[in-house]
């Protein structure tokens, strides 16, 4: 294109590397999709009982929460921000859905359901406002609310445990119930990443997300709302804790102020290996939902292929680590494909 | 159609405009000239909403309007095409120009097929090819400038302002955009143009108007102005010489490049230098020009080839090397590679030399406050304090250091990419004179420069790459424009008139 006029135009030239980008955008799901169906069927070659019904369920049931846990800091994170505290707000969700069942047994479960996001959403809405209004970075922020959270559950459970005594059977059926042999816990992540996809990549907010996240000072001077743009992130990732949390009620039936401790860093690991670009700009929901499958299933594949559960964490660890690599060579490639691609000629 | 009456802005105790008044007319094109830190910039952010004005006012067909944002200047139908690419490097070049004001179809979901086709549609108007589906990362920054101008098109905008779209363009780009330029301009459209190079001006502009330090100078047809008058306007003084290039004799060989080779990009180039002399790398934007002086300083890997400094070849690859050995490359793109934007003058100044000032491996900050003065004073670096980020200079400005922290490492052979884009005439003769000085010392100098009048007025030799070939050495006597653009454009007379800055 910058080619003068007098030589022939490389437009022919141009085709291939359009489809190679194309190729490398999805490729990033595509692994991890490949990583997935290649560690179940390895186990399953090791033990075929890995993949009966019951375990498959058991698997989905243990990837929901994380998954839309990884949904909503993917959507923070693409914002070039991180939210530390998901886990606090997890928990702290978790047992205000409790304590409304103990104070309301004949609460319907729609109410507590939103009561939950709600939680959330306000707890976002703290993390969103802080980070917008007093420009402090939001690894600082989050690192402070992650503790002033769990400090408010701690200091409002004082040691209690609520037991699955203390709530409706219908409200603990949605945590074990199944549609189709589908968990409808699952159902739920599974709504829950479509939306965010869909809404990411085909709004025009969604797509603000991506230039905030790509460049900052550029998005500022295109006028797109920054400030208001990354606290309503902070209100989704705060908003999907919230029903996380619910959702964690609902499965475990016995919650105590601990619930959802040390989940930020799971979550943070899994939209990462998931391909989303810890300094923002790409990546998707979908990819960071993989990875959040991907986690869970090494966790109950490891020991039904012999390897000590004590690995669990250094494989987790290697999976970054390889995500990161990945990324970082593809971009590499990426970059020379393009580089070659603007080729004038030569 | 809008009207600055009496606009001054500070940021903290500098004043970056005071008291400026501007009238911009629908259906012509107003040229804005000034040497850097003269305040255009500044100018061109209150237009386009970035920063309000601290008083004065600004009237939209004869209302008053403030804008609370870019946003808003966007839809009073005032597009921008900044001076530096703002671009989104991951999302793609479609995006990239449309975000924000995507087509939508049912549902306000994102009509891509029909975001990709307009795309092309104005890539068509401008006689381009970039593919709409590409990041914008990776674009060479002529292609990025092409998107930004794709994007202000994009608008139909009542206002075009343009803060020196051409610094990175080649000739023929040069003449689409003046063409579409022309066209809007029929159209009813008002066109700022922002630009130092005075051909350009002089080529599409109805009406001039002149800043100095941050004040109105003159505003004049352009029919009734001449180069060296807009000049004396600009600088408020006569400039003497614009290329000072003092006769040296050359020394020895002290750049001996031979087959270098870096497939897709150029291929067996060998070429000398030698103390005392200028050589400039003339080209297209694209010609590898860039590409060839990143491989000789170790930037990029090669494929072939070999590099001597001072007869001593240097290890392919290695950049620390090559400054031992005694380069130094001031690069194109300062913003990105050539400073460290958030750190302070001083700093940036003494970077390559940090380890020669530290005392026992730390850096205190007693000689590097002393370094630094000795060389942003012999440059002339207007800053309000050595300790104020590089960010906050005007380009110009932000050059002399860049060209500061080099010069302070002493070097043997000093290779300059474009050392002039995007700065005004006072500085431009202020570099020419520092050149021509470094010579005069004995160092070889070799210049990568997209300008014709600077290539011609400063080189001892003229070295023209066309498609990746070093196609021709052209020594002082016979360069002339038609010699050099024959061989850039690849022996075709007829677009000789296509890259003259």
């Amino acid at each position: 294109m910058t080619a003068p006029a007098t030589t022939p135009a490389p437009a022919p030239e141009r085709a291939a590397p359009a489809s190679a980008v194309h190729r490398l955008f999805v490729v990033r799901e595509l692994g991890i999709a490949l990583a997935l169906v290649l560690l179940v069927a390895v186990t399953f070659a090791v033990n075929t009982r890995f993949l009966s019904a019951q375990n498959i369920k058991d698997l989905l049931l243990g990837a929901t929460i994380l998954a839309i846990l990884a949904v909503g800091q993917a959507i923070v994170i693409i914002t070039r921000n991180v939210d530390l505290s998901v886990g606090s707000i997890l928990g702290l969700a978790a047992f205000a859905t409790g304590t409304l069942f103990v104070d309301n047994p004949g609460l319907p479960i729609p109410v507590a359901l939103l009561a939950g996001i709600a939680l959330g959403a306000v707890c976002g809405a703290i993390n969103g406002g802080l980070i917008a209004a007093a420009r402090v970075p939001a690894l600082v922020v989050t690192l402070g609310t992650l503790y002033v959270f769990r400090g408010l559950d701690y200091t409002w459970a004082t040691g209690q445990q609520i037991n699955a005594a203390d709530m409706p059977p219908g409200f603990l059926r949605l945590g074990t119930a199944s549609i189709l042999g589908v968990p409808v816990l699952a159902l739920f992540a599974v709504v829950v990443v479509v939306g965010a996809g869909l809404f990411l990549r085909s709004y025009r907010s969604g797509r603000e997300l991506y230039a905030i996240g790509s460049e900052p000072d550029a998005a500022r001077l295109y006028g797109i709302p920054v400030g208001r743009r990354v606290f309503w992130a902070f209100v989704t990732s705060g908003a999907l804790a919230g029903l996380a949390g619910v959702l964690h009620a609902a499965r475990f039936g016995t919650i105590d102020a601990n619930a959802g401790l040390g989940q930020e860093l799971n979550v943070v690991a899994a939209v990462v290996v998931g391909g989303v670009a810890i300094f923002g700009g790409s990546g998707s929901v979908y990819g960071a939902a993989l990875g959040a499958v991907l986690l869970t299933t090494i966790g109950s594949a490891l020991p039904v292929l012999g390897i000590n559960p004590f690995w669990q964490r250094a494989a987790v660890g290697v999976l970054i680590l390889a995500a990161i690599g990945l990324d970082r060579s593809l971009a590499v490639r990426l970059a020379r494909r393009l580089a070659g691609g603007t080729d004038r000629g030569r | 159609m809008l009207a600055l009456r009496g606009v001054s802005k500070s940021f903290g105790a500098v004043a970056a405009l005071r008291d400026v008044d501007l009238e911009l007319v629908a259906g012509e094109t107003h040229a804005l000239v000034g040497e850097n830190g003269a305040g255009k910039s500044t100018l061109v952010r209150i237009l386009a909403g970035v920063h309000p004005p601290d008083t004065g006012t600004m009237l939209l067909d004869g209302e008053p309007v403030t804008f609370g944002g870019p946003a808003d200047a966007r839809a009073a139908g005032i597009a921008v095409i900044y001076q530096e690419p703002t671009l989104f490097p991951d999302l793609s070049v479609a995006e990239n120009i449309f975000m924000g004001r995507q087509p939508l179809r049912a549902g306000r979901r994102i009509d891509t097929a029909a975001m990709r086709a307009r795309a092309c549609e104005l890539f068509g108007r401008l006689g381009v090819h970039i593919d709409p589906d590409r990041p914008a990362r990776g674009l060479s920054i002529a292609d990025q400038q092409l998107v930004e101008i794709a994007k202000a098109l994009s608008t139909n905008a009542r206002l075009l302002v343009m803060d020196e779209p051409t610094a990175a363009l080649s000739g023929v780009e040069v003449e689409r955009l003046f063409a579409v330029a022309r066209s809007l301009r029929d159209d009813g459209a008002a066109v700022l143009f922002i630009s130092h190079r005075f051909d350009e001006v002089f080529d599409l502009c109805e009406r001039i108007t002149v800043m100095r330090d941050g004040r109105w100078v003159d505003t004049a047809p352009t029919s009734a102005l001449t180069v060296d008058a807009v000049v004396r306007k600009m600088v408020g003084r006569d400039v003497a010489t614009l290329f000072p290039k003092l006769d040296t004799t050359p020394g020895d060989v002290r750049l001996d490049v031979r087959g270098l080779t870096r497939h897709g990009f150029f291929r067996d180039v060998s070429f000398t230098v030698r103390g005392g002399e200028i050589v400039a790398l003339a080209g297209l934007v694209g010609a590898g020009r860039s590409e060839v002086v990143r491989a000789v300083f170790g930037v990029d890997r090669t494929d072939a080839g070999e590099v001597f400094v001072e007869g001593r070849r240097l290890p392919p690859g290695d950049t620390p090397a090559a400054i031992a050995a005694g380069l130094a490359l001031v690069p194109e793109d300062r913003r990105q590679q050539g400073l460290v934007m958030e750190l302070s003058v001083e700093r940036n100044a003494t970077l390559p030399r940090r380890w020669a000032l530290a005392r026992a491996g730390l850096l205190f900050g007693g000689a590097e406050r002393r370094s630094a003065a000795t060389w942003t004073q012999r440059l002339q670096v207007k800053a309000a304090r050595p300790t104020d980020p590089v960010g906050t200079l005007s380009g110009g400005n932000q050059q002399k250091v860049v060209l500061a922290k080099w010069l302070s490492t002493g070097p043997r052979v000093l290779i300059v990419d474009e050392p002039t884009r995007g700065i005004d005439v006072g500085t431009k003769a202020e570099v020419h004179r520092l050149l021509s000085e470094l010579a005069a010392d004995g160092v070889a100098v070799l210049m990568v420069s997209s300008e014709l009048p600077e290539v011609l007025g400063m080189a001892d030799r003229v070295l023209v790459m066309h498609e990746g070939r070093l196609v021709a050495d052209i020594p002082r006597a016979t360069a002339d424009e038609e010699s050099v653009m024959v061989a850039a454009t690849g022996a075709a007379p007829g677009a000789a008139r296509g890259a003259q800055p």
